[in-house]
Parts: C-alpha cells; structure tokens; sequence
C-alpha cells in the first residue's frame, strides 16, 4: 500500500478541445485515501461551457475499492441529466465492468421512496388517523375476543388444555415471590407514611385501618396488577408477537384453528383466573407488612393489630379489590395479546410490542381504578 | 370436462393504495403441479396468501371447485381451509411444541382418533420426510432443512386435497431440493393432490411443473399461463423466455 503522505486519490482536468474533457483520476482511491468531495468536482466540470464529452481516464491508480466506482457513478449521472456524454474505456477493465452490473437492472420507477417536507398540520393529521385505526383496532380486536369467548361458552373453542395449564402456571404460582416482595414492602411503606402523621396525636393504632383499607381497597389490586402487567402483559405480546414474525399464527389459521381460540383465549382465562388470587394473596402479604412496622416500632401489640384491622376492613372492601383486580386481569391480557396479534414482521416490532403492551396496560389500570374508585365514591361503598 | 379445482378470475392485489398485481385469470385442474413464477417483488407469495385465506383481494374472485372463497361465510371458509395444506418458507412450526405434537395438533384437533392412533401417523408422517425418530425435538434442535421437511409432514397430516408450498427448495442443498421434488411428485402419483407451488427454480419448476402461471412485476399482471415446457417452447413473450432460460437466449442476442 501507499505510504501515508502519499495515501491519496487525483482528479484533474485536461481540456481537449472547446466540447471534450479528460478527466484522470490517479493515485489511491481505498477506503483510508483522502479524496476531493465529489460535489467540488462536479462544480468545477460545471465550470466548462458547451461540454459535449467527458472522457474518464485512469492514470498510476495506486489501488482502489467501491469508493472509486460510486465516485464515477456519481460524476456519469451528472452528464446524463446534462445531456453530455461520458466515455469510460479509459477506465480498468474491472471498473468498467462493475459499473455495466451496476446499471444492468436500471432504477425501479417509483420504487425510491423521498423523504419530503411534511407541515405540522400534515403531522397531526397523520397523528390522529393513528389514533384512530388504534382506536379501531381495539375495538376488533375486543370483538374477536368476546366471539371467542361465546364459542368457549357454547363448548366448542378449540384450544389445548394443557396450554391453559401452562399460562396458569405462569401468571399464577410463579408470579407469587416478586408479589410477596412488592406488597410487603408497599403494606411497610403505607404504615410508616401513616405512622409519622398518626404518632402525633398518640393514634398509632389507627395504622391498622390506614394499612387494612389502603392495601384491599386500593394497593393490593393495584400493585399485582402492575407487576403484571410488566411480567405476563410484555410476556404475551412478545410470544405472540414471535409466533407472528415466524409465520406459526398464519400457519394456525390456514389449518382452520382460529388463533384468538388456541392462543388469545388460554392466555386471557389463565390471567383472569389467578389476578383475583394473587390480590387476595398481596392483600395479605401488605396487611402483614403493615403489622411488621407496627408492632416492632410502635407500641402496639399483634394481637390489638389484628382486632383493629378486623373492625375496619369489611368484606365489601375485600369485594371491590377483588372486582378491580378482575377488570385489570381483562385489560392487562386484552393489551397484551393485541400487541402481541398485531405486532409487525420483524425483530424491532417484537420489542415495541412488548413496549406497547406494557404502556397501554398501564394506562388503562389507572384509567380503569380512577373510574372505579369515583363510581364506588358515588354509590357511597 | 370436470370443474377446475381452483379458478382465479380478475383477481386483483394490493396493499392499501400499493397495486401488486391486477387481473389475474388462470385455472388449476385437479391433480396438477402448478407453478406460481415470476421475478423476486412480483407478489407470487402475496398470490399464495390470497389462495390460502390469509388476504382478502382487493377486487375478483377465487372459486375452490365451484364455491366461493371469499364470498362464503366464514365457517365455510374454514371447512374450505381444512381440505388444504400450507408449506410455509420458513417452515412455520410451532416452536413450543415438538414436532410429534406439531403434527398431531390438527389430527386432534379434527379427528376423532385415539391418541394411539394420532401418534402412529405421526411416526408415518415424520418417516415419509425422512425424519422417523425425531418426534421429541422441538423445532429449534433441527436444521433449517429438517425444519421444512416437519412442516411439510405438518402439511400433510390430515391428508389435503390441496397441498400449497411457498419456495420449498430454498435453503436447501441440490440433493435435498431434488428428493423433495421427487415428494411431491409421489404425493400427486399416488394421492392425488393437487399441488400449487410457489417458486423460482428452474430446475424444480421443469422437472415437476405440470402448468403454471407467471407474474411480470414490471406491468404488474400475468403474461401467461400453461405448462412451463410449453411455455418455454411456445411464447413469444421475451421476458418469459429470458426467465425460463436464465437470461441465457438474451446474452446471446445482445453481447
């Protein structure tokens, strides 16, 4: 190779009459080499009037790779849209070859896609149309699912037990040590929040009921449903997602088995089956969290604990959490397995379903308890 | 004569605004090997997922015998969809499932047999692709060749009338390609089916191909239809002869 002082590639010109011009190119021209920027060239080729021929020669090339082709290409495309002829025998044998194979299949029309300048109001128009076949698409989607569901009442959804085993299993027994952790921690955080107002006027007792009617009412349902939502939410929507990009659902419909039956359907039971009983579970687990903070820090004893929790808390409070938990189950699974269906056809739309999953499923949660929490509010339960 | 198993008429496809083909008109007899062909981009997969339910056309019609495709109800459309086969590219198992249980999930599914039963055809299925004893593995344990083959044993398993493969030969070694050619030959011998394949091997597409038809990307409709032999030995269309030649007889005439 070139020394480094040497390491670059020439153009020059030599004007051959009033309407010719030989263009050499010489030295270096591999992927290290230092060239003039094709625009300068083509600028300075501007500069002749009344060009007729541009005559590409090659001259001590000291080594070159695709960098010397594109350069050419580049100036040959410049004289066909000026209507001058550029003549490359001058070249190697080699370039010219590969420049014949680069023009062998000429430019598809229309198959160059431009990025044009969009307005702000093409934007938000574009934005809201979005907006809206998402909208839509939820709403297909909830349609199939109740389809399904009313073949699953009549008895004759197709899907394998087993599979519906499995997707309890994984939204249920498994789920149960990264529950257990959350709803402790969160039943501890409620006492001690609630401990420094009540210590105050000596009603350290009291925690009890702020504990007891925070987590069943509110908390409980809210914290399965958020670990949830990031465990079994992301989880569908990339295995469907996957089986999507992999043809595997294509493959269901065409063997006449309807993929919101075998697959949708075992998902969305596993889920509403076990959120209730991992939220009376976390009930429990942030009741004794609560206790855990009281009896040991303040002074009141286990057994006080409990009879005042008991005297609080009701079993319509118990109801509602439950109720809730049951209505996040069925949106957490719906976000989930739509993602999942409508996910793209490669490897980054499997992650932004899974992304999506766990946003909308979030989303909807809160949307869902606020909803609840103001009607429950109103009917004064 | 008898009805055409499959009749395509002015089938045309696209994409939202994105035309891919328009006007499509051909027949498929029963028991033929016919051949979907044309240049990479003319849409011959997105033709098969039109045949095989996956797409709605734009505008047109396919008839299986004489019934309406996509004009039937929809559980018409599905007892349609149960007398067909699909070989999907890329094989499309089902990779939480062995292959044993690939290929009983539709004999289960749509059979009353026993499960004793459902796992001897499955051995005999797995050991006509040549794949006896692999029962256990699940998808990911095999080559991307082993993998078609399951697919193709997963095609078959309820015995279709119409067996669909969407380019069988790629990926695979000549060897390979060659005995899978010879597969679908048997199948048709000796079953009957009616085979639609979608490929661009020329090989395959003479050695097996008993009509066909070929997709131009460029005026986005059919040029012809017929047995490729004849095509090859009749047309008069350049594009036609350049691609069932290689581009051979073009080099010639410009070089």
């Amino acid at each position: 190779m070139n020394t480094a002082g040497t390491a670059s590639g020439q153009v020059s010109f030599i004007p051959v009459d009033e309407s010719t011009v030989a263009m050499k190119l010489s030295g270096s021209w591999s992927n290290d080499a230092s060239i003039r920027p094709v625009e300068q060239v083509l600028a300075e080729l501007s500069a002749f009037k009344n060009l007729k021929l541009v005559l590409l020669q090659a001259h001590d090339l000291a080594g070159w790779d695709s960098r010397l082709p594109a350069y050419v290409l580049k100036i040959i495309d410049y004289c066909q849209t000026r209507h001058i002829e550029a003549d490359a025998s001058g070249l190697p044998e080699g370039i010219q070859a590969l420049l014949k194979l680069a023009r062998a299949v000429p430019e598809r029309a229309g198959a160059r896609r431009t990025t044009q300048q969009k307005s702000t109001l093409a934007e938000i128009g574009k934005t809201v149309m979005n907006g809206l076949k998402d909208a839509k698409g939820l709403l297909a989607f909830i349609g199939e699912t109740l389809l399904a569901c009313a073949t699953l009442i009549r008895g004759k959804a197709r899907f394998r037990s087993i599979d519906l085993f499995l997707c309890i299993q994984d939204a249920g027994p498994s789920a149960l040590p990264i529950v257990t952790l959350i709803s402790l921690l969160v039943g501890l955080i409620l006492a001690f929040v609630g401990a420094v107002q009540l210590a105050m006027f000596g009603a350290q007792i009291y925690i009890a009921d702020l504990v007891g009617l925070g987590t069943v009412r509110e908390m409980g349902a809210l914290m399965t449903a958020v670990i949830m939502s990031g465990r079994t939410g992301a989880a569908y929507a990339a295995q469907l997602g996957t089986m999507n990009v992999n043809s595997e659902i294509d493959a269901l419909k065409t063997m006449g088995i309807s993929p919101m039956e075998f697959l949708v359907l075992p998902r969305m039971l596993a889920l509403i089956l076990m959120m209730p009983l991992l939220c009376l579970y976390a009930d429990l687990m942030g009741m004794l969290g609560g206790a855990l903070v009281t009896v040991s820090a303040f002074d009141v004893s286990l057994i006080q604990y409990y009879n005042e929790t008991q005297k609080a808390v009701h079993l319509t409070d118990f109801s509602i959490g439950l109720f809730k938990s049951l209505v996040f189950a069925a949106l957490i699974a719906t976000a989930g397995c739509m993602r999942g269906m409508q996910c793209g056809r490669s490897a980054s739309a499997v992650g932004d379903a899974a992304t999506a999953a766990v946003v909308n499923s979030i989303v909807y949660i809160v949307v869902a308890d606020s909803v609840i929490t103001l009607i429950c509010d109103r009917l004064g339960i | 004569m008898t009805t055409p198993h499959i009749t395509v008429t002015n089938l045309t496809m696209a994409y939202g605004d994105f035309l891919i083909q328009r006007d499509l008109n051909f027949t498929i007899e029963h028991s033929d090997i016919f051949i979907i062909m044309g240049g990479s981009g003319c849409g011959k997969s997105t033709l098969l997922r039109h045949l095989i339910g996956l797409q709605r056309p734009a505008k047109g019609d396919v008839f299986y015998e004489r019934q309406d495709f996509w004009h039937a109800s929809d559980e018409e459309r599905v007892r349609i969809m149960r007398h067909i086969g699909v070989l999907y590219q890329t094989g499309a198992l089902f990779s939480s499932l062995t292959l044993a249980e690939n290929i009983a999930l539709p004999l289960g599914e749509f059979t009353g047999l026993s499960r004793y039963e459902i796992a001897d055809i499955v051995s005999y299925k797995l050991a006509l692709v040549g794949l006896a004893g692999f029962e256990d593995y699940y998808p990911s344990e095999l080559s991307g060749g082993m993998q078609k083959r399951a697919g193709l044993a997963r095609a078959m398993a309820l015995d279709p009338e119409i067996l669909f493969f969407d380019e069988p030969s790629a990926g695979l070694d000549p060897v390979s390609a060659r005995l899978l050619d010879d597969l679908i030959v048997s199948l048709r011998d000796t079953l009957g089916t009616t085979i639609v394949v979608v490929t661009h091997e020329l090989a395959s597409i003479f050695a097996i191909g008993t009509n066909s038809v070929f997709l131009d990307p460029d005026t986005k409709t059919m040029l012809a239809t017929g047995s490729p032999k004849k095509l090859l030995a009749e047309s008069s269309d350049a594009k036609i002869i350049q691609f069932l030649t290689r581009g051979e007889s073009d080099a010639n005439k410009s070089v």
